[in-house]
């Protein structure tokens, strides 16, 4: 099997501290990864090393065929790869709307068989996308007025607006109420629809087993288990790593 | 339904605009008789060019640049050392140091612009001391001691004084620098800009290849600070490092688009013309060392009470008034 993405012994050091330790992850097209593991074992050090924010020491990551481990993160979005914060960083400045054409006019037509859209067909598309996520009401509303709800879908649809292959979202749902959870679900299931693989990065077991084919689990830079879910959560290393002894 | 994007001119029919109001602003002025008047006309022009280059790094990219007199005064000594080697033709001087000065903006930019917020700031400042020990320790140009730039005796175009005609070309460089911003401002390359201002990292997760557009806006930015100074000997006819170094360009260039606006190209002209001319009335009625005092209460009165500066306030306005219709 080709995997979209091939994280090849990943590692990465901050000073003496390992963050992550011969980290392999595969990740298919279009397919629905849950990745958990407690606080502090290495997840969101994962994204930034894979989305180009943090260089690493060692290992490789693959995507779509070739080996993007040295490029910076602009060229690694271009390539495929797109991500959202943990902490949503709007662009402030601009509208709603705007800010979906930022990543629309420097993420896209970098790729064989894709074009850029021009400055109208960019806000056309922009539109489309909110008003999938259901933020076509707030199009021309400044960003930084946002509720925390759609700031985190205005984070998803930036994300889908650079028409990835791969989408990592880091924790979109933590804080959200129960209902609001479920809105974000939704709209990371329906990323099958539009043909992209997820990482989903999430501390809410429930979503992350309605959401997961697949789920991975990093324990203090180690990945400790990595399969079918429901195994996953009956493996007794995870249930340790979780609950202790 | 999709929000209707405003309608604005376009660039072409801008740049034709603007050079209109630039001709007839300069013929116009020519009626007038006192000859100081383009004394005073010149010294807020080259605020208006320094504030609206400033700007480019400063508003729409977030990059604080103290080091506005380095590149001005970059621009100031290619003049004089090219005007004394080879008696250049003012066009080809400005064209000449305005290159020196983007290039200068390159290397400063290659060398900080890894650098982020305060430490690029502090790198600006750095230069500026650099470049002015580097410039009082050069004989060729004068030295510590200046240097002086015989005026023409011949003034070119018929003009009946040489200061009526350097104000003339000067507001043909301010329109040319007022062009060049707007059409930044309204490109893709300015979307990039302005994503970079609200959140670097993220723009770089959206494509923006932050590192390369930093550099070209640094480029162009001090590529412009130094056509501001290109004519400048002309006009001062003495120029020593001191004078060429002052405190007073840095902090204008800051000044200005602060209280202006930062976010449009009309907010630094707007700066530049209020400043710079409230600076030129006190200069002559009360003492020009009042200058900087005015500028620093002014600066503060606009940090606390209009952070937005005066197109923010007028946008804000505007805005009111189109929810309440």
């Amino acid at each position: 099997m080709s995997a979209l993405l091939q994280i090849d012994r990943l590692t990465k050091r901050f000073g003496g501290f390992v963050a992550l330790d011969q980290v392999s992850l595969q990740v298919a097209a279009g397919e629905r990864l849950g990745l958990i593991g407690p606080n502090g074992s290495g997840k969101s050090t994962l994204v930034n090393c894979v989305s180009g924010l943090l260089r690493t020491e060692g290992g490789a990551v693959i995507f779509n065929g070739s080996d993007i481990s040295r490029q910076p993160a602009h060229q690694r979005i271009r390539a495929g790869i797109a991500r959202s914060f943990q902490i949503p960083k709007p662009f402030a400045s601009m509208s709603v709307i705007d800010n979906l054409c930022v990543p629309l006019l420097y993420a896209t037509g970098h790729r064989p068989g894709q074009t850029r859209p021009g400055e109208a067909q960019a806000r056309d598309e922009a539109f489309e996308i909110l008003r999938s996520v259901g933020l076509d009401a707030r199009a021309g509303e400044m960003s930084a007025g946002l509720t925390q709800v759609d700031m985190r879908k205005l984070e998803l649809a930036r994300a889908i607006a650079a028409r990835p292959m791969l989408l990592i979202a880091d924790e979109a749902m933590a804080g959200l109420s129960t209902s609001e959870v479920d809105e974000i679900l939704q709209l990371l299931l329906s990323m099958k629809g539009r043909g992209i693989a997820v990482i989903m990065i999430e501390h809410i077991m429930r979503a992350v087993m309605q959401f997961s084919e697949r789920v991975a689990v990093l324990v203090a830079g180690h990945k400790i288990a990595d399969g079918d879910p429901h195994e996953v959560i009956a493996n007794p290393d995870v249930q340790r790593a979780y609950l202790g002894e | 339904m999709n929000p209707p994007v405003k309608v604005a001119l376009s660039n072409t029919r801008f740049a034709i605009l603007a050079l209109v109001v630039g001709a007839v602003l300069a013929l116009g002025c020519q009626f007038i008789q006192n000859d100081y008047f383009f004394n005073a006309a010149y010294t807020v022009l080259l605020y208006a060019i320094l504030s609206t280059a400033w700007n480019i790094l400063g508003g729409y990219t977030g990059y604080v640049n103290f080091g506005t007199a380095a590149f001005f005064a970059i621009g100031v000594y290619s003049s004089i050392v090219l005007y004394k080697a080879f008696h250049l033709p003012l066009g080809l001087l400005i064209i000449a140091g305005t290159v020196v000065a983007g290039v200068a903006g390159i290397g400063l930019g290659y060398l900080t612009l890894r650098l982020r917020g305060h430490f690029f700031a502090i790198a600006t400042l750095a230069l500026a001391v650099m470049l002015f020990t580097f410039v009082t320790n050069w004989d060729y140009a004068g030295g510590a001691r200046g240097a002086y730039v015989l005026v023409p005796r011949e003034v070119p175009f018929g003009f009946p004084r040489y200061i009526r005609y350097l104000f003339t070309v000067m507001v043909g460089l301010t329109v040319l620098a007022i062009v060049v911003a707007r059409i930044i401002e309204r490109s893709r390359f300015g979307q990039g800009l302005a994503a970079i201002r609200d959140d670097e990292l993220a723009a770089e997760c959206a494509g923006v290849p932050t590192l390369r557009l930093k550099l070209i806006a640094t480029a162009i930015s001090g590529g412009m600070m130094g056509l501001a100074g290109t004519t400048f000997p002309f006009f001062i006819s003495f120029v020593e490092p001191v004078g060429a170094f002052d405190l007073r360009y840095a902090v204008n260039a800051i000044a200005m688009p602060v209280i202006g606006g930062m976010t449009t190209w009309l907010g630094p002209l707007l700066g530049a013309i209020l400043l710079g001319t409230v600076q030129q009335l006190v200069q002559v009625t009360i003492s020009s060392a009042w200058n900087l005092l005015i500028v620093g209460v002014l600066l503060v009165g606009f940090v606390t009470l209009a952070p937005e500066g005066i197109m923010g306030w007028v946008l804000a306005w505007r805005a009111r008034r189109s929810k309440r219709s």
